[in-house]
């Protein structure tokens, strides 16, 4: 019993240091990619390649005067920005990173929420990452109720009817692949996707994934996690040039560097759910000349890979499109994607009877 | 032992959101009280092995209803309640009543208990979300499908009732 | 492992402190925040009879009871807005009128 606490709080320490390190420097790729495409460098002077800039970053949010105006109501002011990294860094806790991992006398599960046998994972983890979704709407509305202030109250009630507009579509997107794979826990998602496929007419080197039968449900899944994750082209809640800043105008120093942060871990965590149910999580080639310690490492390389790629689309996505009006996002969030992943679920279930 | 614990623990916290609900005099505070609340009894259900109604009340009860609840609350404006001078005999009759009848509740409950009570544990077989989805789509069927025809009802209401009238 | 009787004693103390609010406060969303409380509690007392009786109909019920409430809170705001764009007030007591 000591020794899984200890495992789990030493696997927490390195995953939460990993992840923040991971949110800061897809700020630094984001400014590099958009600057890129804009046609200007991004930050050079940093560092070589501008690579320390989120060291200077963070140092300069830490360093800042934190305002709090008079006007505000305290508790919830300070409450919100907590309220909304703290979700946006939980989620990792339930995402499996590959397989098992031997430490000499212990197997441990690349995955935080891990049994002591080594194994094991949670039955409804699809269902957590929901509700966590759900949850992290309460840092934005009371973000921008608490600041007092008529922009910020505006900019945050349209953030949050965006947010749980696009939930639903989000949501009912992921229930074609929960239909193929029969399961909600995530290991059990990525381990039926190895399974699937067995059709005579595939290749045997074609990648097992539910991306290619379920298409039409990864882009639902894709747009609703742009609007769900308030990132260009659905960031009229948050655009500098609409309603100031939206429901973060009242906010200096290290609770904008929060809210900021909880929408890079957003973005991340969405980049790893579409992963794992879209594109095989970790499954890959492993070379067997490997030791085995670093055999257990090579799922997770093609993890990072395969994230890394989705995070570049979205950056990619913010350098290209320009933003939707507000009255065309709900209209295309309740009009066209919801009748669209409902559709896509009949379809979905009428196939998975008509093989069995 | 540990579940144990984790009740008294996550029991604590439910009857602190709940008197914090009734202590408040603005609205939004007990709102979020309630909302506290909802979340340990999520935690209680888990410790019930109820899994997908754990998994059910945080996403619809805690990331729905109580989001209608905020939003109506922020459009609103509501301010701090005031007290009108006419209802202090809710308080005089109210408060002893509720303390009797919670106090003979509890009193015949572990009086109760201390006769053969097996106690129970969590059995994750039992709650999983493929045995309640049997059930809710074979035996329960029709009141599945007549409680969509009821939210969509529901929201027709709302829509109407909301609505900024013609006159 | 913890005793039926304690979920039922917590189960009864919110429903309790439920209609305590009910009855007390004044404005009309906190009452109706009091009966969500309720309704929660309720919820809980058919979990735990559930996991005891090892039976799953009343863990289908909650779900439906979640339902029911969530368009009762839906219905019961756009009410309460509808009100109080004539009354300009959320004090029960001063909805006392018929006519303004």
């Amino acid at each position: 019993m000591l020794t899984y606490i200890v495992i789990a709080a030493i696997k927490s320490v390195v995953l939460i240091h990993v992840l923040l390190g991971a949110v800061a420097y897809t700020v630094w790729l984001e400014r590099k990619v958009v600057g890129h495409m804009q046609n200007r460098w991004g930050p050079t002077r940093v560092g070589p390649f501008g690579l320390l800039q989120p060291i200077a970053d963070g140092v300069k949010f830490i360093l800042k005067e934190d305002l709090t105006p008079p006007h505000v109501y305290k508790p919830l002011f300070i409450l919100a920005p907590m309220l909304s990294v703290v979700l946006a860094l939980t989620s990792i806790a339930i995402i499996p990173l590959g397989n098992q991992l031997p430490l000499g006398r212990w197997t441990t599960a690349l995955q935080i929420t891990s049994s002591p046998a080594g194994t094991g994972d949670i039955n409804i983890g699809l269902l957590i990452l929901l509700g966590v979704t759900s949850i992290a709407v309460y840092g934005i509305a009371l973000a921008g109720w608490s600041s007092n202030n008529k922009y910020s109250l505006l900019g945050s009630l349209r953030a949050s009817a965006q947010m749980i507009s696009y939930e639903l579509s989000l949501g009912l997107s992921l229930v074609g692949v929960l239909l193929l794979a029969g399961s909600l826990s995530l290991r059990e998602i990525v381990t039926a996707q190895s399974r699937s496929y067995d059709f005579r007419w595939i290749p045997a080197w074609f990648p097992h994934w539910y991306v290619f039968p379920q298409l039409i449900a990864f882009f639902i899944y894709l747009i609703s996690a742009y609007a769900e994750t308030n990132r260009i082209p659905f960031d009229l809640p948050e655009a500098e040039t609409e309603l100031v800043a939206g429901y973060h105008t009242e906010y200096s120093a290290m609770k904008f560097a929060m809210f900021f942060m909880a929408e890079y871990a957003n973005m991340f965590t969405v980049a790893c759910v579409a992963t794992l149910l879209f594109f095989g999580g970790w499954s890959g080639p492993v070379p067997k000349f490997l030791p085995p310690l670093v055999q257990a490492f090579v799922p997770l390389f093609w993890f990072a890979i395969k994230v890394l790629a989705f995070i570049f689309v979205y950056i990619w996505v913010r350098g290209t499109l320009p933003r939707f009006r507000y009255d065309q996002l709900m209209a295309f969030g309740w009009k066209f994607l919801l009748p669209l992943a409902i559709a896509n679920i009949i379809i979905t279930s009428l196939f998975v009877a008509w093989l069995s | 032992m540990l579940h144990l614990i984790l009740f008294f623990i996550f029991a604590a916290v439910c009857i602190a959101g709940a008197v914090n609900l009734l202590a408040q005099s603005h609205p939004i505070n007990s709102a979020l009280s309630l909302i506290v609340v909802m979340g340990s009894l999520a935690v209680l259900y888990l410790l019930l092995g109820a899994e997908f109604v754990a998994a059910i009340q945080i996403i619809i009860y805690a990331g729905a209803v109580m989001v209608l609840f905020i939003f109506v609350i922020m459009l609103l404006n509501a301010g701090i309640e005031e007290h009108s001078g006419k209802s202090y005999v809710a308080w005089f009759i109210g408060i002893p009543s509720v303390t009797v009848l919670v106090g003979l509740a509890v009193y015949s409950l572990v009086l109760y208990q201390e006769n053969s009570d097996p106690a129970i544990g969590p059995e994750p077989i039992l709650g999983s979300v493929q045995a309640i989805a049997h059930l809710l789509f074979g035996k329960f069927l029709l009141p599945f499908e007549v409680t969509s025809v009821l939210i969509l009802i529901a929201i027709m209401g709302a829509v109407v009732l909301a609505r900024r009238g013609e006159s | 492992m913890v005793p039926l009787a304690y979920y039922l004693g917590l189960s009864t103390i919110l429903f309790c402190l439920g209609v305590l609010g009910f009855l007390i406060k004044r404005n009309i969303i906190t009452i109706f925040i009091c009966i969500e409380l309720m309704l929660n509690a309720v919820n809980l007392s058919f979990v735990a009879f559930s996991a005891y009786l090892k039976n799953l109909n009343a863990q289908v019920f909650v779900f439906f009871v979640m339902v029911v409430a969530a368009a009762e809170a839906a219905v019961g705001l756009a009410i309460i807005i509808a009100v109080f764009r004539t009354r300009e007030t959320l004090n029960v007591d001063r909805v006392n009128l018929l006519k303004l």
